[in-house]
């Protein structure tokens, strides 16, 4: 089993912890063993410890430090948001933030569609059943 | 990033008397937790290079020097003198870091640790910032790659806030990265 995720230069990672809790960064430089130096379109750069980041499996095609304009260029060329978003990890992030913010009209709506769902479901299983009976 | 060290810039004389109208003017940079800690350092050091006492001399400035590039990384090189249990010593110390506060405040940090030294018996003679060429200690030396690559060998588990923080866990974490 060896490391696929590697920390270096123009890997895309998550935060975990603190203020900027939920963003994607690029890590931009490593200042030491603990410690990186860490970017995104909308904030400053800044260090970030290891432990607040966890790594993702995109890593995009940037040079030591880029200014902010290369910084977003690459983060166009490199598809990131669309993989972030197609990936199950993403998917899951998206669909966590979503089910927070329903309100109780929504909670309704999703109850009535689960019961239909189940309905459908349902008729299609007592179907088989009758077929193999 | 709040530091705990912060540097300023003092500068003082000595009070004018009628043997000499115009003292020679003193500025200092110096790291201290506030202004007034500052000033009583000032006094301090300036006591040892003149004849000159807080009681017959007078502040004229004192300003915060901030970082002006926070966002790129920098080698720093500290000269310090300090006092330890058995007389005193000198010691150059390599950190890297974005700013030089931050700097000085892991030189703090690992005196404490490594030699159980206070922050008050500890002078910084001199910082400076060193390109990478000149670096001499190997731990600051092994990030001057500009392809590094290591692996996260341990993932600490933890919840996103201190909030969700419960001592029991139901099952044993996973801490492979």
């Amino acid at each position: 089993m060896p490391f696929k995720r590697y920390v270096e230069v123009g890997r895309v990672a998550l935060v975990n912890y603190g203020k900027d809790y939920g963003k994607l960064v690029v890590i931009v430089d490593v200042i030491d063993q603990n410690r990186a130096l860490v970017d995104a379109p909308d904030m400053v750069r800044g260090q970030m410890n290891f432990k607040r980041l966890t790594l993702t499996d995109i890593k995009i095609e940037i040079k030591r430090v880029p200014n902010k304009k290369t910084l977003i260029a690459a983060l166009e060329a490199g598809d990131v948001k669309n993989k972030w978003e197609n990936s199950s990890w993403g998917r899951k992030l998206i669909v966590q933030k979503k089910r927070a913010s329903l309100n109780d009209f929504d909670r309704f709506k999703i109850m009535l569609a689960k019961i239909k769902k189940a309905g459908v479901v349902r008729q299609e299983l007592a179907k088989l059943k009758k077929e193999t009976a | 990033m709040s530091y705990k060290f912060h540097q300023f810039q003092v500068v003082g004389r000595g009070l004018p008397t009628e043997s000499d109208e115009h003292p020679k003017i003193y500025r200092m940079k110096l790291w201290a937790t506030n202004e007034v800690r500052a000033k009583s350092k000032f006094w301090y050091f300036l006591r040892k290079l003149k004849k000159v006492k807080k009681s017959n001399g007078q502040m004229l400035a004192i300003n915060e020097i901030f970082e002006k590039n926070p966002t790129t990384i920098k080698n720093y090189g500290i000269w310090l003198r300090y006092q330890s249990r058995t007389g005193y010593h000198n010691m150059y110390k390599e950190y890297r870091d974005t700013t030089l506060n931050g700097g000085i405040e892991q030189m703090y940090t690992e005196m404490a640790s490594r030699h159980r030294v206070r922050h008050h018996c500890i002078q910084v003679i001199k910082t400076a910032t060193i390109p990478a060429k000149l670096c001499k200690r190997e731990s600051t030396k092994q990030f001057h790659n500009s392809k590094i690559k290591f692996p996260l060998v341990f993932k600490k588990v933890r919840p996103p806030t201190r909030k969700l923080k419960t001592t029991y866990k139901a099952s044993r974490p996973n801490l492979f990265v």
